[in-house]
């Protein structure tokens, strides 16, 4: 085997997070090395809703989502393309009073972070987005959230990262990683060896064993939302939508297509997860009811996608407790792709400056270690097929014969 | 809408054309009550696709000398419709573990299987030419299926064009049924067929036929021409003519329809959502499930049958239903007669050899690729163009998935099944790629469109 | 203008129909498309482009001929028989 690449970090994982991480290292003037098992941003990264909404974020996350926005607003200038990205707004419907007194109450909660929220009660939501349903009683809006298409967005980061002087490297699954009290070294399955003083674990649903190899088990779980898209149809609805207590979300894009989600598929093997015929029966039938223009349209596509949840639904970002070197940046809960570039900006920040500009320790990888002790096993061996796909994600569980 | 009893539904058959009509009645004669579903009216597939009730034509007007063979796979389905659970009009759209998902009259059920014959034929293959997106161009089975269902013509003066079996036959069923043929455009070269000579003799009495259409239509002074590259369909909000390369020649026609089609391509997404292996085909040009020569795929309890797993027509289907019916009765117990399975085998295995003769006579244009232009609309659904697949192989994509998600080509309502066989040459073309090694697109569900609103049985 | 041509068959009971808006009429065992096509040559505009189209591959692969009903389900005209008195209806497409 030809002698280790030497680099100042290697990235596993060439999703959204990772190829951010790779392109502000790369910015910063550091070799990088850019690893993904399959192609960049195939995994949820590539495959999610493509929500680019701060509303309806835990407030801990709201200053890393603010950041998040100041990057989206410039997106072009950072990765070269616009992805289809709109700032359409964020329309988040209430389907009871109970609902309603939530948003006004997060309303109130999250002033200060720039989303200016516009409660709309039943007449101005009406008024406003004729098309919604009688089901919504009313809604609050981000005017300057949006969608964009993450099929191309995130992809493009990775694209970014290289154009950048990143090294990256598709079909480059990581079969070893160990460390010998000064550097990492990394091995890929494709026979490539890199050698480096910093590892960041952006590896997403499949992170878990890597922080378990470096004696940080997490209890992550999988998920697999299910998504569907319909025939393009006229344009009706300018707004990216959600539901007060979860549901079903909606967007239309500029081809008229409306891409729905909700629910939760299956895994139907560690990299590939369906979204089940419940979860699309589910989202079929009760959709035409918060928006009626779907009425006869007809859904010509499905799928889901692996992602990794914790159970507070925080994403573990920031350093290892045990490794130097190691940072972890993963479980983004299925909301990951509007935070994912400032989640990789911060990383890179902890690598090039010491630490980044917004505190991380909300998601700190320590939160877990008060039940969960163990000591690192630098010396474990190579990481095989990941684990951890079991979906634990009750709302509606894809398989009718389970 | 009652359903069946469960343990009823334990072999389920998918697809009522000639495969899965002798599927179901070779269970049936061993004591099996299959369950059926076909998404058409009245079955038959389409090669043997039955004319609407209240129409009057003759078995012999409409399959010609493929009427026995069709009256008689009609005449089985006939009486086996009351021994067995058959539900037409029924779209498969989805299968996970043992469970098949249909919409019927806009009421989704599920289907329980504990085997299952995948039968689900074959739709055209089409390789696009400029303007193929015109009123009055359809495939060469659309152009029979015009005639053969509803007794129409695609128009006044038609053009057949690309090459396979269908293209003589169609033409010949145009012209016989009163239709004015312009001209028939075959883009392989008569050498090809007379080196296939040797391989098609295995079926002299198709070979006979296959002449015999070839013979008649220029008899009847239909201008047939061969090694021709169909260049453009020319026409503003319909056909108006048809622009061929021949040799160093550029020639021209008036017309109001084309029919066009290079062959036939295997519909594979139920199998694929199954998770059956495939495995490419030089053959086919295609990546297919595998099938052994029983007619096991290899998933446990799945059996794939007819043109589904790879094209060998009608004939085959037949005989590769019954066998695959004989192999799943047999893993599951039941006495069934050896000899028979073995003879089934053999006979599909001559089919096989004549299948290759046929690839010889009408020859994939390996060049169709580098001949198409950038303006070129590959995806009829998306409106994505070769010039489009070409920049996004240029931007390092040459995976046909990963191609899709990034210029759409093959998104749409019809998931590939007209554009994937193109797009999946063209990236290979610009790519520098093996063509197999591009892959296939993916398998999503819902297989076919499925409506908003629906009504679930739960 | 019709883009089918009727060649045989013909002898069929009338079945009156509405299309877009205007009366139409076919013959019993007629599908959409053809009860559409051998009066008018097109079933649908495009939806990039607005182009018109006319079906395809006639056995419900393409999905190039989906059209309106009265009672709002859209379906595929090829694989639709037609029933008198239904409303049909074509849509334009559009034009990105």
């Amino acid at each position: 085997m030809s002698q280790p690449v030497e680099v100042d970090a290697v990235v596993i994982g060439g999703g959204i997070v990772g190829a951010s991480a790779a392109l502000f290292l790369a910015l910063s003037g550091k070799r990088v090395a850019l690893l993904e098992r399959d192609f960049f941003g195939s995994h949820s990264s590539g495959v999610n809703y493509g929500g680019v909404r701060r509303q309806g974020r835990p407030l801990s996350q709201l200053p890393l989502s603010r950041r998040a926005h100041e990057i989206w607003g410039d997106l072009r200038a950072f990765i070269g393309t616009d992805g289809e990205y709109m700032r359409s707004g964020h329309l988040k419907l209430a389907r009871s009073d109970k609902d309603m007194a939530a948003l006004v109450a997060y309303e109130e909660a999250s002033r200060g972070f720039g989303m200016e929220l516009q409660l709309l009660d039943h007449a101005r939501l009406r008024a406003r987005f004729p098309w919604a349903g009688d089901v919504a009683v009313g809604a609050s809006l981000c005017a300057d959230d949006g969608h964009a298409n993450p099929r191309l967005v995130s992809p493009a980061f990775a694209v970014a990262a290289r154009r950048a002087g990143a090294q990256t490297f598709e079909q480059a699954h990581v079969s070893e990683v160990s460390h010998d009290g000064q550097t990492f070294l990394v091995r890929t399955a494709s026979g490539l060896s890199f050698r480096a003083p910093w590892l960041l674990n952006c590896a997403g649903a499949w992170a878990a064993q890597l922080a378990q190899q470096f004696g940080e088990p997490v209890p992550m779980r999988a998920g697999h939302p299910a998504m569907l898209v319909t025939e393009p149809l006229p344009m009706f609805m300018d707004v990216s939508t959600g539901v007060e207590g979860g549901g079903i979300y909606a967007r239309q894009v500029a081809r008229g297509n409306c891409v729905l989600g909700g629910g939760q598929g299956f895994a139907l093997d560690p990299a590939t997860a369906r979204p089940g015929q419940a979860a699309i029966l589910e989202i079929l039938r009760n959709a035409v009811e918060l928006y009626p223009p779907l009425a006869g349209a007809q859904a010509i596509r499905t799928w889901s996608g692996t992602e990794g949840y914790l159970p507070d639904r925080e994403p573990v970002l920031g350093a290892s407790s045990t490794q130097p070197g190691l940072l972890h940046g993963f479980g983004f809960a299925g909301s990951g792709f509007q935070i994912g570039p400032a989640a990789g900006e911060a990383l890179a920040q902890r690598v090039c400056v010491g630490a980044s500009n917004i505190d991380l320790t909300p998601f700190s990888i320590t939160r877990f270690q008060t039940h969960l002790q163990s000591q690192p096993h630098t010396s474990s061996p190579a990481i095989v097929v990941p684990s951890g796909t079991d979906n634990v994600i009750p709302l509606f569980r894809g398989r009718s014969n389970p | 809408m009652t359903a069946p009893p469960r343990q009823a539904m334990s072999t389920v058959i998918v697809g009522a054309g000639p495969a899965g009509i002798r599927a179901a009645q070779t269970l049936l004669a061993h004591g099996l009550r299959p369950c059926l579903l076909d998404e058409s009216l009245r079955g038959g597939g389409q090669v043997y696709r039955r004319q609407p009730e209240h129409f009057k034509r003759s078995a012999k007007a409409l399959y010609g000398f493929e009427a026995g063979k069709a009256e008689s796979v009609h005449a089985t389905l006939d009486q086996l419709q009351s021994e067995i659970d058959y539900r037409p009009e029924t779209l498969v759209w989805n299968a996970e573990t043992r469970t098949l998902d249909t919409l019927h009259n806009g009421r989704a059920a599920q289907v329980p299987f504990k085997h299952l014959i995948v039968a689900t034929g074959a739709t055209d293959r089409i390789l696009p030419v400029p303007g193929w997106t015109l009123p009055g161009v359809y495939s060469l089975g659309a152009a029979q299926i015009a005639l053969k269902f509803q007794g129409c013509a695609i128009g006044e003066r038609v053009v057949f064009a690309g090459s396979g079996p269908l293209l003589y036959l169609v033409a010949y069923q145009y012209a016989k049924a009163g239709a004015t043929v312009a001209a028939v455009l075959d883009s392989s070269p008569f050498s090809a067929q007379t080196r296939a000579l040797p391989a098609l003799l295995g079926q002299p009495s198709t070979l006979a036929k296959g002449l015999y259409y070839r013979a008649w239509l220029t008899a009847h002074g239909v201008p047939v021409h061969q090694g021709v590259h169909l260049h453009e369909i020319q026409g503003e909000r319909r056909v108006s003519g048809v622009s061929w390369q021949q040799g160093q020649q550029r020639k021209n026609l008036a017309c109001d329809a084309v029919a066009f089609a290079h062959a036939l391509r295997s519909e594979t997404q139920l199998a694929d959502l199954l998770g059956c292996e495939f495995a490419w085909s030089a053959l086919n040009r295609a990546w297919l499930p595998t099938r052994d020569a029983a007619g096991r795929s290899s998933v446990e309890g799945v059996y794939l049958a007819g043109d589904g797993a790879g094209i060998m027509g009608a004939d085959a289907a037949e005989v590769a239903g019954e066998l695959a019916a004989l192999t799943l009765l047999g893993d599951i117990g039941y006495r069934i007669d050896r000899a028979r399975s073995i003879e089934l085998q053999r006979q599909l295995e001559a089919i096989q050899r004549f299948r290759q003769g046929l690839e010889t006579a009408f020859p994939f244009p390996e060049d169709w690729a580098a001949k198409a232009p950038d303006s070129l609309t590959v995806c009829r659904c998306e409106e994505v163009s070769a010039g489009d697949i070409r920049q996004t192989v240029a931007d390092g994509h040459w995976e046909i998935n990963r191609v899709k998600a990034m210029c759409r080509v093959g998104m749409g309502r019809c998931q590939g099944r007209m554009c994937g066989v193109a797009a999946t040459e063209i990236v290979a073309q610009a790519s520098g790629r093996d063509i197999a090694s591009v892959g296939r697109l993916r398998g999503q569900a819902p297989i076919k469109p499925l409506p908003f609103g629906v009504e679930a049985d739960q | 203008m019709a883009l089918l041509k009727r060649l045989t068959e013909r002898d069929r009971a009338v079945l009156p129909f509405t299309l877009d808006g205007r009366p139409a009429s076919g013959l019993l065992g007629d599908t959409l498309l053809t009860a559409v096509l051998t009066a008018e040559d097109s079933l649908r505009g495009s939806d990039f482009n607005g182009e018109p189209r006319a079906g395809f591959c006639l056995m419900g692969a393409c999905q190039d001929c989906w059209v309106k009903l009265g009672d709002g389900r859209r379906v595929r005209a090829c694989s639709t028989l037609l029933e008198a008195g239904v409303c049909v209806s074509r849509e334009p497409g559009r034009s990105l």
